[in-house]
């Protein structure tokens, strides 16, 4: 508990920076002119299980600007993380991507053959995976891990690879890299495979980079430590990211725009200080209002009621319906569109009855 | 790694030393002993004559005074003479060891190289047809009893199809003119012992790798393998695979510890002259001293065989060390 809620302090603490905000707002105007590096549209993944069809990702369209981040929230199981591996291809059976496109600077990913996605996975886009424990192979040293992708990508000979590895080794702050990328993964501290993770994710200069979850298995001063790093490269690589997280501190810290996803679909998007400040969405309010807040001592929680429904007790309308405080009628049986609001830049909400 | 060898082998010995004691102990609890087996064809001897005999043998002594004997003959690199054949051990142990090993040898690699890619093959297609008729087929090979697989065998091929010989090792009075056609004709007689034991093994060590190979395409790596942009192949052989070879040689190595022992059943079926059908008439004939070299080469066998799979494990997987 103490170690969760230390979490939220220091995310707090860092997007209260006002130089942060400046950062964010020049980012935001930037985005309205250029063109998306990602475009998601109509995004489909269904899973066919034994009790029929599940739509674990249910039409969702957004885009990612260049050197944008887009955060994607929602609780375990709202279809973030499937929306990234439908990006990446890696949905393996009974799950299908069944509808939509997905353009990675214009060419859809969604229609590649197994040998197109191969040569971008790893290459223009890379991904970074939740658990640095699991995540790297322990049969093989880091550096082989790292130079096999780089040899893949960037057609690089052996001795070449080996050099770039160990060069990003040393750019994600592992010490003394020449020794770490001879090691096996279990010779490595988690934070320091995280660190190896990234490392590997960039070592083929991705335009689009997938983390997802990416600090959620480290303790609180490595999460610091490999968000600060993160932040870094980015801004030095000028990558486009998608970052996953049911961490609203973290993801208020790093992302430019926010996409709130609730049961595989989209309930929320806009701007991070727009939809942190003024949460349209009661699921999206609900979320940030579960959050423990700094210097106020309070004997519990406040959590939102129920439980996220199994896939055949969905409502046919908003996804939400059975949870929501707000909810009126026609949520149960009619789907609410994603309605832009006007008054902020990117800004848009599925709801009839919006706060 | 140099200490962790020489206390394994220092246990390897005294296992071997407490085993082989309860080898020899069991052999003289066996009714009869050499003198019963020797008077017995003679009407004429007396009872003093075989208090003599057993004397002369030494047979009078207790266990543990034979044993130590027994040891210390053994370690002049005298193994002593076969009752039964009349011939030193030594003579009549080469070429049937060296029978069994190239029966059991060549079963060994013929089974793994069918069984593991097709376990691997199942595991990447789970639940489908495929993996569903090899599962079937497999676990039809297992509980074949070797007899029956043998007998079957033999209808087929030798009496309906007359295509190899039922059994022996090689055509008697061949001459053969040159080194491969004694190959060629010795072949035709390994077959269908070798597809009898290989039948059973396959259907194990597929079943081995499938589950290996299944619960290592789980894992979080594979995927991270696969976002890397790595082909299938390599993502399956290097990165799958490699795994999967920890949990292989623990069975490939004790399956290994029995190439000297052989497969009594299957070459007694095909009079195939292997070690495994010695052993069985040595004890029979209470043929001693053949028995206990026989069971001394397989309790070594499996004790050297699991020193090496721990080795192996070392060179396998990086987590495990010896320091």
């Amino acid at each position: 508990m103490s170690l969760s809620a230390a979490s939220f302090i220091f995310a707090f603490d860092s997007c209260s920076y006002p130089v942060q905000h400046d950062l964010k707002k020049r980012k935001a105007q930037d985005l309205i002119t250029s063109n998306p590096v990602l475009k998601v549209d109509q995004l489909e993944t269904t899973f066919f299980l034994k009790s029929g069809p599940f739509k674990a990702v249910n039409r969702i369209s957004y885009e990612i600007n260049q050197g944008q981040t887009l955060g994607i929230v929602g609780e375990s199981g709202c279809g973030k993380s499937v929306t990234s591996f439908s990006l990446m291809k890696l949905i393996g059976a009974p799950g299908k991507i069944t509808h939509g496109s997905a353009k990675l600077n214009g060419v859809d990913l969604i229609q590649m053959s197994p040998g197109e996605i191969e040569n971008v996975r790893g290459g223009k886009m890379a991904m970074i995976f939740q658990e640095p424990m699991t995540a790297l192979n322990p049969v093989l040293t880091i550096g082989y891990q790292m130079s096999e992708q780089i040899i893949k990508h960037l057609r690089y000979n052996k001795s070449d690879a080996r050099n770039r590895s160990i060069e990003m080794l040393e750019l994600v702050g592992i010490p003394s890299a020449k020794d770490r990328h001879d090691s096996y993964p279990h010779q490595l501290s988690g934070g320091m495979r995280q660190r190896a993770m990234i490392a590997m994710a960039l070592s083929c200069n991705p335009q689009f980079l997938i983390a997802d979850e990416p600090t959620t298995a480290l303790d609180v001063t490595i999460q610091a430590q490999i968000l600060e790093l993160f932040q870094g490269l980015q801004e030095k690589l000028n990558m486009s990211v998608q970052f996953i997280t049911h961490d609203l501190g973290v993801i208020s810290e790093v992302s430019d725009q926010i996409l709130v996803m609730y049961g595989g679909q989209m309930c929320e998007t806009g701007n991070t200080q727009d939809v942190i400040n003024s949460p349209r969405h009661p699921y999206t309010a609900a979320l940030i209002q579960s959050r423990p807040k700094l210097g106020q001592k309070v004997s519990r929680l406040k959590t939102i009621e129920g439980s996220v429904p199994a896939p055949h007790e969905l409502p046919q309308g908003c996804p939400f319906a059975t949870r929501c405080t707000r909810v009126k009628t026609e949520c149960w049986t009619v789907k609410p569109p994603m309605t832009p609001i006007t008054s902020q830049p990117l800004r848009a909400v599925a709801c009839f009855n919006p706060l | 790694m140099t200490t962790y060898i020489l206390r394994r082998i220092i246990q390897t010995l005294v296992l071997l030393v407490v085993l082989s004691y309860l080898c020899f102990n069991l052999m003289t609890l066996m009714p009869g002993d050499p003198v019963e087996l020797m008077i017995s064809s003679n009407p004429k001897i007396t009872a003093e004559d075989v208090a003599r005999l057993r004397e002369f043998y030494g047979l009078d002594q207790p266990t543990y005074v034979r044993y130590q004997r027994w040891v210390s003959t053994i370690l002049e690199g005298d193994l002593g003479f076969s009752r039964t054949y009349r011939i030193p051990v030594s003579e009549m142990l080469g070429p049937s060891l060296k029978y069994t090993f190239i029966l059991s040898m060549s079963s060994l690699f013929l089974s793994l190289l069918i069984a593991i890619p097709l376990g691997i093959y199942c595991a990447l297609r789970p639940n489908s047809k495929f993996d569903y008729i090899v599962n079937l087929l497999s676990f039809a090979g297992i509980s074949a009893p070797s007899f029956w697989l043998g007998i079957v065998l033999i209808i087929i091929f030798s009496v309906k199809l007359g295509w190899l010989p039922a059994g022996g090792y090689q055509t008697t009075g061949m001459v053969y003119e040159n080194i491969f056609s004694e190959i060629l004709d010795k072949a035709k007689y390994l077959i269908l012992p070798v597809l009898s034991l290989s039948i059973q093994s396959i259907g194990r060590f597929s079943r081995f790798a499938r589950s290996a190979m299944l619960e290592v395409m789980r894992n979080d790596y594979i995927r991270t393998a696969r976002a890397k942009g790595l082909t299938e192949r390599v993502v399956i052989w290097r990165h799958g695979f490699r795994n999967a070879l920890i949990p292989l040689i623990t069975i490939v190595t004790l399956s290994l510890s029995s190439v000297f022992s052989g497969a009594l059943i299957t070459e007694t079926f095909f009079a195939y002259p292997g070690a495994g059908r010695l052993i069985y008439t040595s004890i029979i004939g209470n043929d001693f001293n053949v028995a206990m070299v026989a069971f001394i080469i397989s309790i070594a066998m499996v004790l050297v065989m699991s020193l090496i799979a721990d080795l192996l494990y070392g060179v396998a997987d990086p987590r495990i060390s010896y320091e």
